[in-house]
């Protein structure tokens, strides 16, 4: 089997002594959209950040495009492709909606920021209606619009959401999803965790089910959705 | 007549004392306001960073003195401001590098950097002692007036004289334009635009890609900068002693407080709301209310609520209201 | 092997007050350690506030001024004709002031929110303002009209000066609770901040209300505490005199020597009372209850105690006991001066006592309150003799004259390096928090 474009592999870590995650394993394919669901306290939220670098690891590796990153800080990450959205304080709210995207392009130093942020605001319209207001003064679903944005604003190879749908309305979590779908189209991969499982698991190209900190099921969205076992025990039957 | 007597007082009593006093504190209180937003502590060291500025504004200005060298009407001081400005910015940038930048580094708890403030504040008080001594310097020279008291009264009529000082023309002119400067400087440019991004949400700045040091630098440069201009603007207009600058800590504190911290439209705006409040309240009123009643029905009495030694107590009077009833400030601020 | 170093820490601070004595003088030495011994008692009183709940205050000295205060009130002999020329009316001054200020707590409880209730507020507040100084005014104008140049202040009660240690402490208790009533539960430089102001405000009163203290014209010749004797009473007393001519010694300095022993006796009974209390009440389920919320008061609220009123408790016993040491202070040296309250002397290097020893920790502040109380006052006679010899060499002129000035400036200068290094290098202290 090929080398997948990123992956972490094995990873065994925490914050303090405890360890969080033991002998974990997550990949993305470029284009792809990986989910990651579980239980609460599963570790979800923490598998996603040791891929980003925002958690020492004590064993294990991450590659990115082949190449080990594990020695990277977040940010030098995030100038290798990578493009994270945190699950709160992810918008900078006494900015306007155009600052903060052009405050996520702070480490471009090309030309194209300007046609980059068009085309966030073709994916999502009413950032461009709503650019010169402050993002802090945007509804919930219009703030995590901002917030992906903002992390697209790099042209990352990868983007990592971090409960991207937390505190939004049915509806405005549909259209969310719908726009995540865009973007992967367009060949960016997508690793992100989920509270939603059913809802995410739908959109995702592959799921995993991660309980204590360890890989349950690995398998494609669709396969997971129809495994009674995951449906029993973590779609709510 | 006797409105626009009392009108002429007014003016020459709070108004225009008011606007240089509050121009003054503003460019004070903005670099609290700037150094809270982006180290997010409340600088005690901030006062004599002001005092320290000025000393070598002062050392400037007499050996400028001494070679001849003046500004013609203006004071020679303003020609010494530029190597006072470098002086304090000098000395802000090697006290981050000895001192704050552990604390960012262990991620220290903002009150630790508090208490680490107080001691620059000590090593600053000392060397300002040390190099200039503790007693009352004077370095103004130029014209002493801008409208001189007398011609206003030939011009108009008027029994009451209006007096605009130099110093306080120049204190307003000087925070205008350092404010249009830096209020372009923060909406306006990219480096202006990641410091307001750190100050909002620092997190979110590290991932941007933004360099911390290179923020927290700026904020230094800033505020050494505006601390020196506002240090040399009152002690031109009130004379210089190493202390008082002390005492200015507390009306820059509520200014920045009354504005919302890490505000600095709302630092702005508190330190003028400060500096009128002190004037009206610690002014004797029985001038300007001659003009408008009977001056019989006055009596003996002054008409003045609070002695001027009480100045504190008005800043303290406004900090407490500010922090009973709304302490994020007006702008909303940490 | 802790407790030996501790002791070795405590032997080399005795060693310094000891050499003081040999090589300077006695009296000199006993005067330095009576007032680090009440630098000491404030230091447990910041420690109480900082080490216990991690509460910063730069108001220590408003808490010591209103110290004074007390003793002044309580102690001073009474102006009957001053008091009758307007004391009452003062009194009533403020006690008006008090009712109007709890009006406008209740009518703001009361109105509805909105524009209109704070317009009617300020409104009223600025009327009742006017009535307030409409009575002080004529009250005060009367009390400091008597007899100004010996006078002119509505005198004390007489008491003994002792009784006014716990004045000092209530009176410093009573302020620490509107402070804290208003700036804790907020952000914590706010507290920093406006206890500054509080302080500022207590020693400016001092200064300008002749009526309460007589101002910057000074208050002298307070009576001494019980049981401590005049020193020119003992040099006439043959009970004192005998014993002090069979040691062979002089009774001039005996009387001087055994005043202050007899201070030191006093407040080292206070502090070592102190520190009981304070190491039982620590050792308590009070106390680890309150460094349980130092350490994590988001957890502690979240298990359902009340951070802020034990912070504002905290606050006030802290206060309180720097209170008590402001009027112990003013009871030994018999006299208020309003202008020697300055925040350097009383609020900052309390703190660089309480740090340098170890926050969290008594003993520490006892170690730092010694060991700093006599480097402060010891530079006083060491720093312009060492600028002497250091500039022995240099010929005469400016630069020496102005390096020998400096000598007395240096005080600040070091002040702020130990803190920061203190604070840089060894954060916990001489003796660490257990």
């Amino acid at each position: 089997m090929a080398e997948p474009f990123l992956i972490g592999e094995n990873m065994t870590g925490g914050y303090g002594a405890v360890d969080i995650l033991h002998d974990c394993t997550l990949s993305v394919e470029p284009g792809e959209i990986a989910v990651i669901v579980g239980p609460n306290g599963a570790g979800k939220s923490t598998a996603m950040k040791a891929v980003f670098g925002m958690l020492k690891l004590r064993q294990g590796s991450v590659r990115l495009g082949g190449e080990d990153i594990i020695g990277l800080t977040p940010q030098a990450r995030v100038r290798k492709g990578m493009g994270f959205v945190p699950q709160t304080h992810n918008i900078f709210t006494g900015m306007t909606v155009a600052e903060n995207l052009e405050m996520g392009a702070f480490i471009r130093a090309d030309g194209g920021i300007q046609t980059t942020m068009e085309q966030i605001y073709d994916l999502f319209p009413i950032l461009r209606q709503k650019r010169h207001q402050k993002a802090g003064e945007l509804s919930g679903g219009q703030r995590q619009q901002v917030a992906v944005g903002r992390a697209l604003m790099t042209q990352p190879r990868v983007l990592m959401l971090d409960e991207p749908t937390a505190g939004v309305s049915p509806i405005v979590m549909d259209e969310l999803f719908d726009r995540i779908i865009e973007i992967a189209r367009s060949g960016i991969s997508i690793l992100m965790v989920e509270q939603n499982a059913r809802q995410a698991l739908e959109i995702a190209d592959k799921g995993f089910v991660l309980v204590q900190g360890r890989n349950r099921y690995t398998d494609t969205g669709k396969a997971l959705l129809a495994d009674p076992e995951v449906r029993k025990s973590f779609l709510g039957g | 007549m006797d409105i626009l007597n009392a009108l002429t007082a007014f003016l020459n009593f709070i108004v225009v004392p008011g606007l240089a006093y509050g121009s003054q504190l503003a460019l004070g209180a903005l670099g609290i306001t700037l150094i809270f937003g982006v180290l997010r502590f409340s600088n005690f060291a901030h006062g004599d960073t002001m005092a320290f500025g000025t000393a070598f504004v002062i050392l400037f200005t007499w050996w400028f003195q001494s070679m001849g060298i003046t500004a013609g009407p203006l004071p020679t001081a303003l020609l010494a401001l530029p190597f006072g400005i470098l002086a304090t910015i000098a000395m802000m940038l090697a006290t981050d590098r000895v001192v704050y930048r552990y604390y960012r580094q262990v991620r220290a708890k903002p009150i630790i950097l508090v208490i680490v403030s107080t001691g620059v504040m000590f090593v600053m008080n000392g060397l300002v002692r040390m190099i200039i001594g503790t007693s009352e310097q004077n370095f103004t020279d130029g014209a002493r007036m801008m409208l001189n008291p007398q011609d206003f009264k030939t011009w108009t009529g008027l029994a009451e004289p209006l007096a605009i000082k130099t110093t306080q023309a120049i204190s307003l002119a000087a925070a205008v334009i350092c404010c249009a400067l830096l209020f372009w400087f923060l909406q306006k440019t990219r480096t202006g635009k990641s410091m307001r991004a750190y100050s909002d949400n620092e997190d979110l700045a590290l991932l941007s890609g933004i360099s911390p040091e290179r923020v927290v630098m700026i904020t230094w440069i800033i505020a050494g900068t505006l601390a020196t201009i506002a240090g040399t603007l009152y002690g031109l207009d009130k004379s210089y002693r190493g202390v008082v600058y002390f005492s200015l800590l507390m009306p820059m504190f509520a200014a920045a407080i009354v504005g919302g911290l890490g505000s600095p439209l709302g630092a702005v705006v508190g330190s003028f709301i400060v500096a009128f409040s002190e004037l009206i309240v610690t002014s004797a009123w029985k001038k300007i209310l001659g003009y408008l009643v009977p001056p019989e029905w006055l009596g003996d009495g002054l008409y003045q609520a609070l002695s001027t030694d009480y100045k504190v107590a008005v800043s303290f009077g406004i900090l407490i209201i500010v922090l009973l009833f709304r302490p994020q400030g007006i702008y909303g601020g940490k | 092997m802790a407790r030996y170093r501790n002791l070795l820490l405590f032997a080399g601070v005795a060693l310094l007050f000891i050499l003081t004595g040999v090589f300077q003088s006695w009296n000199l030495s006993l005067n330095i350690l009576n007032l680090a011994l009440l630098s000491c008692i404030m230091a447990i009183g910041v420690n109480i506030q900082w080490g216990y709940a991690g509460l910063f205050s730069t108001g220590i000295v408003g808490s010591v001024a209103l110290g004074g205060l007390a003793v002044v009130l309580v102690s001073a002999n009474p102006v009957p004709a001053g008091w009758a020329a307007g004391g009452p009316r003062i009194f009533g001054a403020l006690a008006f002031g008090a009712a109007a200020i709890a009006v406008a707590v209740w009518l703001y409880n009361r109105l509805k929110p909105g524009t209109n209730r704070a317009l009617a507020l300020a409104l009223y507040l600025v009327v009742a303002f006017f009535i307030y100084r409409f009575i002080l005014d004529a009250g005060v104008l009367g009390v400091e009209a008597n007899n100004p140049a010996q006078a002119g202040n509505i005198g004390g009660l007489g008491l003994n000066s002792l009784l006014a240690w716990p004045v000092g402490a209530l009176l410093a208790a009573a302020a620490a609770w509107v402070i804290g009533k208003i700036a804790l539960g907020l952000r914590e430089d706010y507290l920093a901040i406006a206890t500054l102001g509080i302080a500022e405000i207590i020693v400016t009163v001092l200064r300008n209300e002749d009526w309460l203290a007589r101002g910057v014209k000074n208050l002298i010749d307070l009576p001494r505490p019980w049981p401590v004797p005049k020193e020119v009473d003992l040099q006439v007393n043959p009970a004192f005199l005998d014993p002090v001519a069979s040691l062979g010694l002089d009774p001039v300095t005996a009387s001087t020597i055994f005043v202050k022993l007899l201070y030191a006796t006093m407040f080292g009974l206070v502090l070592v009372l102190l520190v009981w209390g304070c190491e039982r009440a620590l050792n308590s389920p009070w106390g680890r209850m309150v460094r349980a919320i130092r350490d994590n008061e988001i957890s502690a609220a979240a298990m359902g105690k009340d951070v802020k009123f034990r912070h504002l408790q905290i606050f006030i016993i802290g206060s309180a006991v720097v209170g008590l040491a402001g009027a112990m202070m003013t009871s030994m040296e018999g006299q208020l001066t309003p202008p020697s309250y300055l925040p350097l002397r009383f609020t900052f290097l309390i703190w660089v006592m309480v740090i340098v020893g170890g926050s969290g920790n008594n003993w520490g502040s006892i170690l730092g309150g010694l060991l700093i109380g006599w480097l402060y006052l010891a530079v006083e006679f060491l720093g312009p003799q060492m600028m002497q010899i250091l500039t022995a060499g240099l010929p005469e002129g400016n630069l020496k004259d102005h390096l020998q000035d400096t000598a007395a400036q240096m005080r600040l200068l070091t002040l702020g390096v130990v803190l920061l290094v203190v604070l840089r290098f060894a954060p916990k202290g001489l003796i660490p928090e257990k």
